[in-house]
């Protein structure tokens, strides 16, 4: 093996599918990369390990995906030593070839040769009039609580939405004695049938998703297609939930919801580090670029995982080990094209894959047409449907920046990541336009809350925050 | 468990438990537990929205949208879902606007 002069300085963001992996593939090469993660263990959310005292097995966490959860996380701890495995720490700003880092309430700063960011996602929400009542959640929140606290949201419990998660995350309630009040999807069960062809790309994945239907039904669940979601109802907290079928509306009592329409890309510290972004249909966002390699439009930043495109867990790794082939080439010496052409040949039927779970859980079309003006858009700021469309009628902005200055949408705590989606639909409605001539929020550091010490802390010490050097 | 709880426990090895302070008055929770698991398994508040003082009791579980900080009588303020409950925490569902 060749060696530079100057070792080089390999930085991994997010220890999920995709990070493990670009991790593994870098030590194999006689690197030793900084994982640096905001969880306390690894695993990512897909993966996401309880805390060591629940002592839960991996069969129970996992369901079918045990055996290839083990298999990445033990790969990962086996490797910890060979690591630099940076745990509960933040990344919340991306400037000049250097990280700002949170960590134990204290800022220090990390420069980078190869940044690969593997930042994973988030359920993307299309909401309706109560969602901000206790007892809704997420469907990723809803698989959070029990995998890695090991309670149901509840008792009583409705699933909503759309997604492959959505009847994943019922069937894993009620075999763990959740009480699934129903399961309502907001897709047509005709866009199942019509998305078989590319969701024969994996037919192991798509049986399984036939496999937590057919089980839900076995268990006496009720299941509705095509539904439109009006409304969840209760004062202190949620109680029932009202939707439509085919022009019948229905009430199902519950104590809580878990929804999402599929996931969405955490794209900000992309938009940080200077990636280009470029709209997909398919994801119907703005995305940071990307080659099949994981190259960014910036040198030395690449991206693997759900934090470049919604592609699942096993893309995940892939992605992120031909993302750290690539970086080694760029900045270390040649490595395995054979490799790295076996990992995009494998990534293409994910793609195919992609497109037709996009098909067979199609986002609701109307939503935003139909979003009543009192719905709540911006948890953070209550900022509602209705006012965004008046802003965007008096003063005829059509793109989300500008929304953003004269609404606060987007401007609150969770800096957009739950109100985007839905923001971004409705001024597109209002304004007469596509979703992608209104563009995207851009990212803004810091990207999550700091605590205010921080700033304090360094103006006392009259020095900036820690300077680490290389090793 | 009290019947306004959001989360509850499925069954799992027995932990050791932890006395918090729930807006004054002393609780159990089990060591393991994020503030936000010690709060709902109980109740169904974790906070109160800043502007209309809506009863709030997080979101995404993730550390993403921030909607479930409450606060410790000593002022400071931390996020209930990634923060594991500690002994002698003194926490507060209703923040001051």
């Amino acid at each position: 093996m060749t060696t530079t002069a100057t070792p080089k300085q390999f930085v991994i963001v997010g220890a999920g599918p995709a990070g493990m992996r670009a991790a593994e593939q870098l030590v194999a090469a006689g690197q030793r990369p900084v994982v640096i993660d905001e969880a306390p263990r690894h695993g990512g959310q897909i993966y996401r390990q309880p805390p060591v005292v629940l002592q839960r097995e991996r069969r129970d966490l996992y369901g079918f995906e045990a055996g290839r959860a083990s298999a990445v996380l033990d790969r990962f701890e086996a490797l910890l030593p060979q690591l630099d495995h940076r745990p509960d720490t933040l990344v919340w700003q991306i400037e000049a070839d250097t990280l700002q880092l949170l960590h134990a309430g204290r800022n220090r700063t990390l420069r980078y040769d190869a940044l690969i960011l593997a930042t994973g996602a988030t359920d993307r929400v299309l909401p309706f009039p109560g969602w901000t009542l206790p007892g809704v959640y997420t469907l990723g929140a809803a698989q959070v609580a029990l995998k890695h606290q090991g309670c149901l949201i509840g008792p009583r419990v409705v699933f909503a939405g759309t997604g492959p998660l959505l009847y994943l995350v019922a069937w894993q309630y009620a075999s763990h004695g959740g009480q699934v009040a129903a399961v309502l999807d907001t897709a047509p069960a005709s866009a199942k049938l019509r998305a078989s062809p590319q969701l024969l790309a994996r037919p192991a994945v798509a049986a399984k998703g036939a496999y937590f239907m057919a089980r839900l039904r076995l268990m006496g669940v009720p299941m509705h297609s095509g539904v439109t979601l009006l409304a969840a109802e209760g004062g202190e907290r949620v109680s029932a939930l009202t939707w439509r079928t085919n022009g019948t509306a229905h009430t199902t009592a519950c104590d809580a919801i878990g929804f999402g329409h599929g996931l969405r890309a955490e794209t900000q510290l992309a938009d940080l580090a200077g990636c280009t972004f470029d709209y997909s249909e398919i994801e119907q966002a703005w995305l940071p670029t990307r080659d099949a390699a994981g190259h960014t439009s910036v040198r030395g930043v690449y991206l693997a995982g759900d934090g470049a495109a919604i592609l699942g867990a096993d893309a995940a790794e892939l992605s992120g080990a031909r993302a750290a082939l690539a970086a080694l080439e760029d900045f270390v010496q040649p490595t395995s094209t054979d490799q790295a052409a076996q990992l995009e040949r494998e990534s293409v039927n994910h793609r195919r894959f992609r497109e037709g779970m996009e098909t067979a859980f199609a986002l609701p079309r109307r939503w935003a047409a139909d979003a009543p003006d009192a719905l709540i858009v911006c948890r953070c700021e209550e900022i509602s449907a209705g006012e965004l469309r008046a802003c965007v009628k008096t003063t005829g902005t059509r793109e989300m920046n500008r929304l953003k200055a004269l609404t606060r949408i987007g401007m609150g705590r969770c800096q957009g990541r739950m109100c985007a989606p839905a923001a971004a639909r409705l001024l597109a409605d209002a304004a007469g336009c596509d979703l992608k001539d209104v563009g995207r929020l851009r990212g803004q550091a810091p990207v999550k809350p700091l605590p205010i010490h921080l700033i304090r802390d360094t103006v006392d010490s009259g020095a900036a925050s820690v300077e680490e050097s290389d090793d | 468990m009290s019947a306004t709880a959001i989360l509850h426990r499925i069954a799992g090895v027995p932990r050791e438990s932890i006395t918090f302070e729930l807006n004054g008055q002393s609780c159990i929770a089990l060591e393991g537990d994020t503030v936000l698991t010690a709060i709902l398994t109980r109740a169904a508040q974790l906070r109160e929205a800043d502007f209309s003082g809506a009863p709030r009791a997080g979101f995404c579980l993730m550390g993403a949208c921030q909607d479930c900080w409450v606060q410790l009588a000593e002022g400071e303020r931390l996020r209930a879902c990634t923060t594991l409950v500690e002994p002698g925490m003194r926490v507060r569902t209703g923040l001051p606007r």
